[in-house]
């Protein structure tokens, strides 16, 4: 699944220095579970994204393992700690090897 | 198609008790538990599993999970035919041991969070979410 | 055996899961992303006076909190992943005519605001009356050379969302006289016409049993202010035509077919049933 798939992110523009900032990340993905069949009975194969990682200026803020429980169009919201200025960056992993990144920067005052 | 009062009262209870499944525990829970523990003993209290008590619809019902000093949160749901959710390794910079998420539940369910401590231990809280069937909407 | 189904259905759906305690309306207001005011009850129309409806409201009010929640923020609400296709569609050339939207109409939110809120409405060039989706189509076909979309599929519903989201706090208020008093007359009889196996009428539901439920459904007034809407369990945008095919079918008939001159004409008087209510779309419902 490589068709569509767009990221939707909100990190503050700007924080203080070691304060806790909430992340939101949306993106589209149909995350076909494995459990459904087409019209013909066959079982539609399994294809999810199946990691998402946030990490800021090289360091882990959150890696998540996702299921095929995972909603379409996944969805997590989390919190970091933001040091210093930098960039934030996100990636998804898809079950058929493709992989997605985003990027946000965030100024420390 | 005539319905008198019993049967309308009998189909209704029947849809009631239809959408209150009873739980079914099942190796596979038992399997990703062990995984994640390595058998050891699971405690309870200092996390929170937030979800609804009744979801509009089992295809995206939002739950929340929270373990301050928690390194990573595992969710389960026991009554899905894979009992995996997922899970939520947190690293140095997270903010607090605290995520949101959207999960699928097949039906009627508990749905636990396990968090792992620092020190090799293991608390874990639950909680019922009733999914309900349609009616018209389907 | 109408007027036992009738019964029957209020019956059962009295019977159902009690544990859902679910105030009818319990007056919440709804602010999305802390600034748009969302007018989700309103008095009726005056077209509505013998309807036995005085306030008219919004789906949003018939959904649990944690549905709710979702449509408060734009980020949590997952319709907006096609609010963001629909911004590169609107900016991408297509067709013979080497056109985009945006060549013509500029900024979408320059010059889409206000349009959802008056869809659908008469044509007077077309000689009809139009919906969103036909008006989308006609620019694509004969402005831009280009193919028209699907009617309902995710082109069209992502384009909707897209203009709707520009007139999203403004009243509906579609015209019911003039010119296209006929399709809302049309539009008229058929949400009262009763359809298929079970008989049933839009209204059975919509206007003598909201706030009641059927089966474990909340049954909501079916406004259509807040279409296109992000349904849980499509996980993806439905429009409007779309759900009508969806009702039609539950009551076990054949249904109309998306942008049928019929259920133009159903979502002109559905639409007029919501004069009052602020535009809401892209909302989000189970």
């Amino acid at each position: 699944m490589a068709d569509n798939v767009t990221p939707r992110i909100r990190v503050p523009r700007e924080a203080a220095a070691g304060e806790v900032i909430e992340i939101k990340t949306l993106i589209s993905h149909q995350m076909e579970s494995g459990q459904r069949r087409d019209g013909d009975g066959n079982i539609i194969p399994r294809s999810i994204i199946n990691r998402f990682v946030c990490d800021f200026n090289g360091e882990t803020v959150i890696d998540v393992t996702l299921e095929p429980a995972i909603s379409t169009n996944p969805y997590f919201e989390f919190t970091a700690t933001v040091p210093e200025s930098g960039t934030f960056t996100f990636t998804w992993y898809d079950d058929d090897g493709s992989v997605y990144t985003d990027t946000k920067e965030i100024t420390v005052s | 198609m005539t319905f008198n009062r019993r049967q309308a009262l009998v189909m209704s209870m029947g849809a009631a008790a239809a959408a209150v499944l009873p739980l079914r525990l099942s190796a596979a829970i038992e399997d990703n538990i062990a995984a994640f523990t390595g058998g050891a003993e699971i405690g309870e209290g200092g996390i929170t599993l937030t979800a609804p008590e009744i979801a509009e619809n089992g295809n995206t019902v939002p739950v929340s999970v929270s373990a301050p000093g928690a390194t990573a949160i595992m969710i389960l749901a026991a009554g899905n035919p894979t009992p995996a959710v997922g899970i939520f390794h947190f690293g140095p910079l997270a903010g607090a041991q605290s995520a949101s998420t959207r999960i699928r539940l097949a039906g009627t369910q508990d749905v636990i969070a396990i968090a792992q401590m620092p020190d090799g231990s293991f608390v874990q809280a639950s909680q019922e979410v009733k999914v309900t069937i349609g009616g018209c909407g389907g | 055996m109408r007027k036992v189904l009738q019964r029957t259905v209020a019956a059962m759906a009295l019977g159902s899961i009690a544990s859902i305690a679910m105030a009818q309306d319990d007056g919440a207001d709804l602010v999305i992303n802390g600034e748009i005011e969302i007018t989700v009850r309103a008095p009726a129309p005056a077209h509505m006076g013998d309807t036995g409806i005085d306030t008219i409201l919004s789906g949003w009010v018939f959904r649990s909190d944690e549905t709710r929640q979702l449509e408060m923020d734009d980020f949590d609400n997952p319709a907006f992943l096609a609010v963001d296709q629909g911004i590169e569609a609107w900016n991408t050339v297509e067709g013979t005519e080497g056109k985009s939207c945006a060549t013509c109409h500029g900024d979408v939110e320059e010059s889409m605001a206000g349009v959802r809120a008056v869809y659908p409405r008469w044509n007077e060039e077309a000689g009809e009356v139009r919906t969103l989706a036909g008006q989308i189509n006609d620019c694509r076909t004969n402005q831009m050379g280009a193919d028209a979309y699907a009617y309902d599929k995710s082109d069209m519903t992502a384009m909707e969302a897209l203009i709707s989201v520009q007139s999203r706090g403004m009243p509906v208020n579609v015209a019911i006289d003039g010119p296209a008093a006929d399709a809302w007359a049309q539009g008229q009889e058929l949400y009262y016409t009763r359809f298929g196996q079970l008989e049933l009428s839009c209204a059975n539901c919509h206007e003598e049993n909201y706030g009641n439920y059927i089966r474990a459904d909340h049954l909501s007034q079916g406004q259509i202010n807040g279409f296109p809407t992000y349904r849980l369990k499509n996980a993806g945008l439905v429009q409007t035509h779309n759900r009508f095919r969806g009702c039609i079918r539950d009551t076990r008939a054949e249904t109309f077919a998306v942008g049928s001159p019929e259920f133009v004409a159903l979502e002109l008087y559905v639409a007029s049933r919501g004069n009052g209510l602020s535009v809401e779309g892209p909302s989000v419902r189970p």
